[in-house]
């Protein structure tokens, strides 16, 4: 359960200052599935990184499960991120040195998960996104759909209560997008998580229960009782 | 995770890796080279200076210098003058402690029980000079007309015959060697282990006082004395029982005597004049040498080092050259082998700010990526040091095999300038003076030591701290929000 409230995040470069986002108020239940829509440099990806745990408001609460992330030592920040947020970037993030499998386990090392459970779990998530066959590869042999795939197993593994998604499918042609956003839902319907994504795509966004729309720092929340 | 990242990171980034670790491995192996070469110039310098000094010793302990010089020490020389005709030939020698400085042989025992001390043996050095020849009486010779006084007859004519000496002189030679007197109880230490005894025998450790003595070769050939000849030193007889050949260079004396005959025949009973000092530990010479000035006052110890720096020609031209610009020139490499690798590190981390982001968003903490980084970067420097420590040993190796010929000039032209005087130092007056201006030619080597690996492997730790300092400086300051970054 989130709850935000007048979450403002400024940002000065120099003399410019930018609200990327300017007192925003959103409260997000258990298990909801919102998509963030929005203009290009409205603030989309800035409100995902207060939901995360990546960075904090200038000014506002963050709240997760009754506890403000605002407000949090670097260090419990850090072990809020690795215990119930996973994150799905556009541009999927994987480790180019790294084999699909130990990409995942990266996910599982700062909850010192031992070495053979570790990679016995990241077996296990690979195969639930449909990759049993790719434990071994880099992700350089692997098409952009399946590197998301990899990353959506990386966010999971770890079993989280929130999933955040930052344009997952921006990076992808249709077949891809179609293919990815069907794993994503059917990974929010098996794992009952609280699932948040930014998307340029209107089809998804027409979709979507809940849908959020932000621009210039401000947001709306539609419901969609058509959905 | 840790061993696996790093693996794959520095297998799947090879190159990178080697850039960082080919700069280290150049500073590195230059140390080795310069390091080593110094060393060689050492060991040569060490040859040289054991011409003087005999094998194994690491110091000598003299008497401080006296301000002033005794003149009853002055050698004096007496000789009758013959009567008429007479042409009987007259010899005498004057013994001299060399350096006119001795110090008393309970010295030995106090330089003995100091720490550090392996061991010590005193030494008398003596410069003979012996003049012979004929001396001729003058012979008054009256003058014819002294008695008719010219008229006035002066009275002074009337008191003394006129006339002048004539005839009288003297035709002799002089001739100049020197004696050490040696602790025949101390073989193994001394100015008579630079030399093998190639005819004959040497001392036995019971001839503490008996006339025996050992030539010198050279002198041995000059005078023509053979095992078994005489030596007469200021009357008495010495029968030789060896020939001694030195290893390198000249020898430290003519004649050797045992101790006690020395200071007999100098009349400086229990009196030396060099104690050579054997360390226990070469490393810890200085600090042997400042316990015995310490403690021992009165003294001046005079090290290999203190020593070397009268080595000149072309080994001390490339020894300091070694000693100088290649110490400058591999600290210079080095600093910026270091320089670059941190900075070749930090900008590697620039270029994986998305990749470091995104770990700290998963939740690894600051300090885990921060040792992932820094430990790329030490097995970087090791790489580096193992790299540098074979192209090093490579380079020394080739030294040794090419083993270039350096000219040595011991003591210098003006060697024996200060010898015995006052402000002269007073130093090492040992007999090692007395192989001044000699020439030697010593090949160079670049004998790698254990030290200097440590100390490459010590630099290529170092190498690998510096640059995952500046890596895992710019890591740790990397934000989770980084992973959203749009980068290249
Ligand atoms: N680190 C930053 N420093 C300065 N300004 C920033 C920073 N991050 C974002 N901004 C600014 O904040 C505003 C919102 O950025 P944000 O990335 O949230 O937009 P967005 O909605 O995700 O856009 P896009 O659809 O292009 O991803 C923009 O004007 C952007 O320039
Ligand atoms: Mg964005």
């Amino acid at each position: 359960m989130y709850e935000l409230r007048g979450v403002t995040k400024r940002y000065t470069r120099g003399k410019e200052t930018v609200d990327a986002l300017a007192g925003v108020d959103l409260t997000i239940a258990d298990g909801d599935r919102l998509v963030i829509q929005g203009p290009t440099g409205g603030g989309k990806s800035t409100l995902l990184q207060m939901l995360g745990g990546l960075d904090r408001p200038t000014a506002g609460s963050v709240e997760l499960d009754g506890t403000d992330m605002a407000r949090l030592s670097e260090a419990k920040l850090t072990k809020v991120r690795s215990e119930n947020i996973g994150f799905v970037f556009q541009s999927f993030n994987l480790i180019p040195t790294l084999t699909a499998q130990e990409n995942v386990e990266t996910a599982l090392v700062p909850l010192g998960v031992k070495v053979k459970e570790r990679r016995q779990r990241a077996a296990d998530a690979l195969e639930s996104v449909g990759l049993a066959e790719r434990l071994g590869h880099l992700p350089a042999e692997l098409s952009g759909g399946q590197q998301q795939r990899v990353a959506i197993a990386r966010a999971l593994v770890k079993q989280p209560k929130v999933l955040l998604a930052d344009e997952p499918t921006g990076n992808l042609d249709e077949s891809m997008r179609d293919e990815i956003m069907e794993v994503l839902e059917a990974m929010w319907k098996e794992h009952g998580l609280t699932f948040i994504m930014v998307t340029h795509d209107s089809s998804i966004a027409k979709k979507a229960p809940r849908l959020a729309t932000i621009r210039k720092g401000k947001i709306s929340v539609k419901e969609n009782a058509g959905a | 995770m840790f061993f696996t990242y790093l693996r794959r990171e520095l297998r799947r980034r090879r190159k990178a890796a080697l850039v960082v670790a080919s700069g280290l491995a150049l500073g590195i192996a230059l140390v080795i080279v310069v390091s080593s070469v110094s060393s060689g110039m050492e060991k040569a310098q060490g040859k040289v200076l054991q011409s003087l000094y005999g094998l194994g010793t690491d110091m000598t302990v003299t008497k401080a210098a006296a301000p002033a010089t005794s003149t009853s020490q002055r050698p004096r020389f007496n000789f009758d003058a013959n009567d008429n005709g007479s042409t009987k030939e007259q010899s005498s020698d004057r013994v001299m402690v060399q350096g006119f400085q001795t110090l008393a042989a309970s010295t030995v025992t106090k330089v003995d029980s100091q720490k550090g001390v392996a061991d010590s043996v005193g030494g008398l050095s003596l410069q003979v000079i012996r003049i012979n020849g004929q001396f001729t009486r003058g012979q008054f010779q009256q003058n014819q007309n002294s008695g008719t006084g010219q008229g006035g007859g002066r009275p002074n004519a009337q008191q003394s015959p006129q006339g002048r000496v004539e005839g009288g002189g003297a035709n002799f030679d002089v001739n100049n060697y020197s004696v050490y007197g040696t602790d025949v109880t101390k073989p193994a230490l001394g100015p008579l282990t630079s030399s093998k005894i190639t005819s004959g025998r040497t001392f036995k450790t019971s001839e503490t006082d008996t006339k025996v003595v050992v030539a010198d070769v050279s002198y041995a050939k000059e005078k023509k004395l053979k095992v078994g000849s005489t030596v007469t030193i200021k009357s008495v007889k010495y029968k030789v029982i060896g020939l001694a050949t030195p290893d390198s260079g000249d020898a430290a004396a003519n004649l050797y005597i045992p101790l006690k005959q020395a200071q007999t025949l100098s009349g400086s009973k229990d009196k030396v004049t060099t104690i050579y000092v054997k360390a226990s530990d070469s490393q810890q010479i200085s600090s042997v040498k400042s316990t015995i000035q310490k403690n021992i006052s009165g003294t001046t110890v005079t090290t290999s080092a203190d020593l070397a720096s009268t080595v000149s020609g072309s080994l001390s031209t490339a020894s300091s050259l070694a000693s100088n610009v290649g110490k400058w020139l591999s600290i210079a490499v080095l600093v910026a082998a270091f320089l670059v690798a941190g900075l070749l590190t930090s900008s590697a981390v620039s270029r994986r700010v998305r990749e470091f982001g995104t770990l700290k968003a998963l939740g690894w903490k600051s300090g885990r990526v921060t040792r992932q980084v820094v430990g790329e970067a030490m097995v970087n420097g090791l790489v580096g040091g193992a790299l540098g420590i074979a192209i090093g040993l490579a380079g020394a190796y080739v030294v040794t095999e090419i083993s270039p010929t350096l000219q040595a000039q011991v003591g210098g032209s003006g060697g024996g300038g200060g010898q015995g005087g006052p402000g002269g130092g007073g130093g090492f007056g040992g007999p090692g003076r007395q192989a001044a201006s000699k020439a030697l030619d010593v090949a160079l080597t670049a004998p790698v030591s254990l030290g200097t690996i440590v100390g490459a492997v010590a630099l290529a730790i170092t190498g690998g701290l510096i640059a995952g300092a500046f890596g895992g400086w710019r890591a740790s300051r990397l934000r989770p929000a980084d992973a959203l970054r749009r980068v290249e």
